[in-house]
């Protein structure tokens, strides 16, 4: 019979289902992000998702793809969210679509769409908004309680889709430096990390609020692996890597480095881990090399945050071992059944 | 207990053998006629030893096995040869092959068998060539003439596995006969232990199965076996590969390309073991074997069938539901699509399912790789599904081959977890027929090289004997006109005889074809087994439409 051939059978497990289980996994974080941050956040998320599903849709067209397909894979609404959740809530509505347009289009498409891109398209949004905008990428929100005022709803949608502010508010008094960017700042100022750390925007572990947000990602990236969505050993590998350096830098001097569990529940480590190292597409595929990855990643950040000129080295990290991929896939090929003996 | 090993990977698809194995094997009625194939087994097809209108009896020799590698072919029943010619066959080439029609006379007569009642008795030459003349083949899916395997080889063999595990969903056939001849099951293999002098038998059955693995413990119990062990082994798919139960009984890894004997293993599948005792014990040819029907029937069951027995006929025993689109002979792992309905039951005939939409739903369209591992994670072969795929698709085979492709067993677990539904096997039965296909191209070409090389030398030298013959002609003319105008001669001195030169040249153009040809690199295709030659001619059928995928995969979105 042509046209038929083994096997016959399939595994009822699709992308879309992969895909929106890391979405599902999302979940936990962004309900604690809102809880501390409001509700700023999701009119991010929801613009970055129109703005994805809209630039995707076209981009197939363009190429005449099929494109319910492609829109049904959830992969462009996934990189909408972690692209969303990179940038401050607050910044102006244009930011938001820049980025995602650009992740999508050039990052994606342009290198040939789903499957083929080199890079993490949300990394590569934030790190061209990082670079063409870094004003409005600092104003990030304080949490609830410790900005002079916080903002109702209206007065958030005010300010990202006008730009304007009620009358006599001041942007400084609702927004704020990162817990990793203040760090940063005090200590070139030479203040001292004990001293930073008494600071009202820290709380148990590192950022006040964010720490919980990086716990809720934690939650979710647990779900994953639990739910075999990803392996454990990309998350684990790197947050091991990145907890030992800062360690042994701790150990060094506690004066000047932070503790490990700091570096761990600040930034974009959590996320980072569990949801932007284990893109299947921009990682590699060997076991061996997906811990080769997860270290270099790991390393990376903890440079680039403690040495480098960014406060966060997440996205640089990825994306620096996003190009190391097809070298570490080459150099890892795993001995095959039968063939593992050394030939003498 | 022993200690079992894991092989990589493995899959646990819905085995679905529960609608078949609660009855018992019913013998299938006498069909209306018989088509059977005289190339049913891995070596030289068979060569017609009847005539058409003869009549032959039950177990008759109806084709002679051809040559070392070879299997004898019988015939089923007592009746007429009706026909000897092309027919479909049960491959998935859907090419027709030399087939004997058989229309029983219905007395079913069988023609006097030569039993033994000692098999002790006979010399091991003897044991085999019963063997081969009773057609005895692996009756787990390879058809490699048994009596070909069961050489002791210099190599002392210590374990002969008996692989029992039949992890393909819906397959029972192997598990009814495990419940119900055990002990011939034993007798075989204890036939199979004399002639590889081996120290024990593994059997291994898949924990999916506690009643064939209780009745095999009870028969080793009854006969009072020694150095028999029955094995339960873990349900996973495809642990019933020869390689992969090799590995979990004894932890031995059989590469592609070794035999398993040089590493102190042989692997026979229960059924064979079972004919192999009724071919020895009883003189009984391979005609029937036990084929599980199942899938779109209302009643799926094991029957014995009759080697040649039309396929719709036997399907008809276990009355068929309405909405079969085609047979599938095999499971659904790595089973393959019948060409019609009618084809003849084979020695590699385990199971036949009825096809529907409802039980095989169409594939969903293929999305690019999302190089998510899942595959690899599956590969009971260690390789990296997603780096083949990547290089066969884009028909860069030398990459493909340097990724182990040859190392690919096609159990189809990769394509079972794809997430983006990719026919990954599909791509990788392409890659290996394209490669076959240039290397024979190649040898073609080098062949012809040669031969042409070798013309020109040939020319070129009578060219040359012409020009020296009108020469020496032409000297000895002149010679004669100068002696007749009485001038000392003058002899003209060459260094080398015109004979010699013309040895040299010849002999260098020959040396030049050797050398070119011994630079030519051993080729895969000349270490094949004839396992893999088999296939090669059956999936050479299937290039044409597999092409066609790989150029354009995505573009079957726009028809869904």
């Amino acid at each position: 019979m042509p046209g038929f051939f083994s096997p016959f059978i399939t595994k009822p497990v699709s992308v879309s289902q992969i895909m929106l289980n890391v979405m599902l996994a999302l979940i936990p974080g962004i309900a604690i992000y809102v809880w501390y941050f409001g509700p700023a956040i999701l009119i991010s998320l929801t613009l970055a998702s129109l703005t994805a599903l809209s630039v995707e849709a076209l981009m197939l067209k363009i190429q005449n793809k099929p494109i319910a397909p492609f829109l049904k894979d959830n992969t462009a609404l996934l990189t909408a969210w972690l692209l969303a959740l990179s940038i401050p809530p607050l910044a102006p509505w244009w930011l938001v679509v820049v980025g995602t347009a650009f992740a999508i289009s050039i990052s994606k498409h342009l290198y040939g769409g789903l499957g083929n891109n080199p890079f993490n398209p949300a990394m590569i949004g934030y790190a061209v908004l990082i670079i063409s905008f870094p004003v409005h990428m600092t104003h990030w929100l304080s949490p609830n309680g410790l900005g002079a005022i916080s903002l109702s709803f209206m007065d958030q949608l005010n300010y990202i889709f006008q730009g304007t502010l009620p009358a006599g508010v001041k942007l400084d008094a609702i927004t704020m430096a990162t817990p990793l960017d203040t760090l940063k700042t005090q200590l070139h100022l030479n203040g001292q990390v004990k001293e930073i750390l008494d600071m009202p925007i820290y709380g148990r572990l590192a950022g006040h609020g964010s720490e919980w947000v990086a716990a809720g990602f934690l939650l979710g990236g647990i779900y994953l692996i639990a739910k075999r969505i990803i392996s454990w050993h990309l998350p684990v590998a790197y947050l091991t890597t990145l907890f030992i350096i800062a360690g042994i830098f701790h150990l060094i001097d506690p004066t000047h480095y932070v503790t490990p569990m700091f570096h761990l529940f600040s930034g974009a480590a959590m996320i980072g881990a569990f949801f932007i190292l284990t893109d299947p597409v921009t990682s590699p595929t060997t076991p061996k090399g997906k811990w080769l990855f997860a270290f270099g990643a790991g390393l990376l950040t903890y440079l680039i945050r403690t040495f480098g000129g960014f406060p966060d080295g997440m996205a640089f990290a990825t994306l620096l071992m996003n190009i190391c991929v097809p070298l570490i896939d080459a150099y890892t090929q795993p001995k095959v059944f039968g063939k593992k003996e050394k030939r003498s | 207990m022993r200690k079992l090993h894991q092989f990589h990977g493995g899959i646990h698809p819905p085995t679905n053998k529960a609608q078949s194995n609660q009855t018992p094997i019913v013998q299938a009625n006498l069909p209306s006629k018989l088509t059977i194939p005289l190339h049913q087994h891995v070596g030289n097809s068979a060569v017609p030893a009847v005539e058409i209108g003869q009549h032959v009896l039950k177990g008759q020799l109806i084709g002679c096995a051809e040559g070392n590698l070879s299997s004898s072919v019988h015939a089923s029943t007592s009746g007429m040869i009706a026909a000897i010619d092309k027919q479909l066959v049960a491959n998935s080439s859907g090419l027709p092959e030399l087939c004997i029609t058989l229309i029983p006379d219905g007395r079913d007569e069988w023609i006097e068998l030569d039993p033994c009642l000692d098999w002790l008795e006979c010399t091991h030459s003897e044991l085999r060539l019963k063997l081969r003349k009773a057609g005895v083949v692996g009756l787990g899916g390879a058809v490699f003439p048994s009596d070909m395997k069961l050489h002791a080889s210099q190599q002392k063999i210590k374990t002969l596995v008996l692989n029992g595990a039949e992890c393909e969903p819906y397959i029972t056939c192997d598990d009814l006969l495990m419940r119900e001849r055990a002990a011939e099951i034993l007798e075989g293999a204890q036939i199979m232990r004399a002639l590889l002098s081996t120290e024990e038998i593994l059997i291994g059955i898949e924990d999916n199965k506690p009643e064939a693995i209780s009745a095999m413990r009870a028969a080793v119990l009854e006969g009072k076996y020694q150095g028999i062990e029955v094995i339960a082994v873990p349900t996973v798919y495809p642990g019933g590969g020869a390689k992969q139960l090799i590995r979990v009984l004894t932890g031995i890894e059989v590469a592609a390309g070794v035999r398993s004997t040089n590493l102190g293993v042989q692997c026979f599948n229960v059924g064979t073991a079972y004919s192999t005792w009724r071919a020895i014990r009883f003189g009984e040819p391979l005609i029937s074997r036990i084929v599980t029907v199942t899938g779109n029937v209302s009643h799926p069951q094991n029957f014995e069938v009759l080697i040649g027995t039309p396929m719709d006929e036997l399907v008809a025993h276990a009355a068929p539901l309405n909405g079969t689109r085609y047979y599938i002979m095999g499971g659904p792992m790595m089973g393959v699509p019948m060409p019609s309905m009618q084809v003849g039951v084979i020695k590699a005939t385990n199971c036949i399912i009825a096809a529907s939409k409802e039980i095989f739903p169409p594939a969903q369209p293929a999305l690019p790789c999302i190089r998510c591992t899942r595959c690899a994670d599956a590969c009971p072969a260690e390789l990296q599904p997603q780096e083949l795929y990547w290089f066969a698709k884009a028909k860069n085979f030398d990459k493909a081959e340097d990724y182990h492709l040859f190392d690919c067993i096609e159990c189809g677990a990769c394509s079972y977890v794809c997430p983006s539904n990719i026919p990954l096997v599909q791509y990788y039965r392409f890659a290996k027929s394209e490669i076959w296909a240039q290397e024979a191209n190649q040898k073609a070409a080098d062949t012809a090289r040669e031969r042409h090389e070798f013309r020109e030398s040939r020319i070129e030298r009578e060219k040359r004997e012409k020009a020296e013959k009108l020469a020496a002609k032409e000297k000895a003319a002149s010679a004669a006109k100068t002696q007749r105008t009485e001038q000392p001669p003058t002899l003209v001195k060459t260094d080398v005889n015109p004979e010699d030169t013309l040895q040299l040249k010849i002999q260098t153009a020959i040396d030049h074809a050797k050398e070119q040809a011994a630079a030519i690199k051993p080729l895969n295709t000349e270490q094949l087994t004839p396992a893999q030659q088999a296939q090669i001619d059956e999936i050479e059928a299937q290039r044409a439409r597999i092409r066609e995928m790989a150029l354009a995969p995505v573009a079957d979105h726009t028809k869904g």
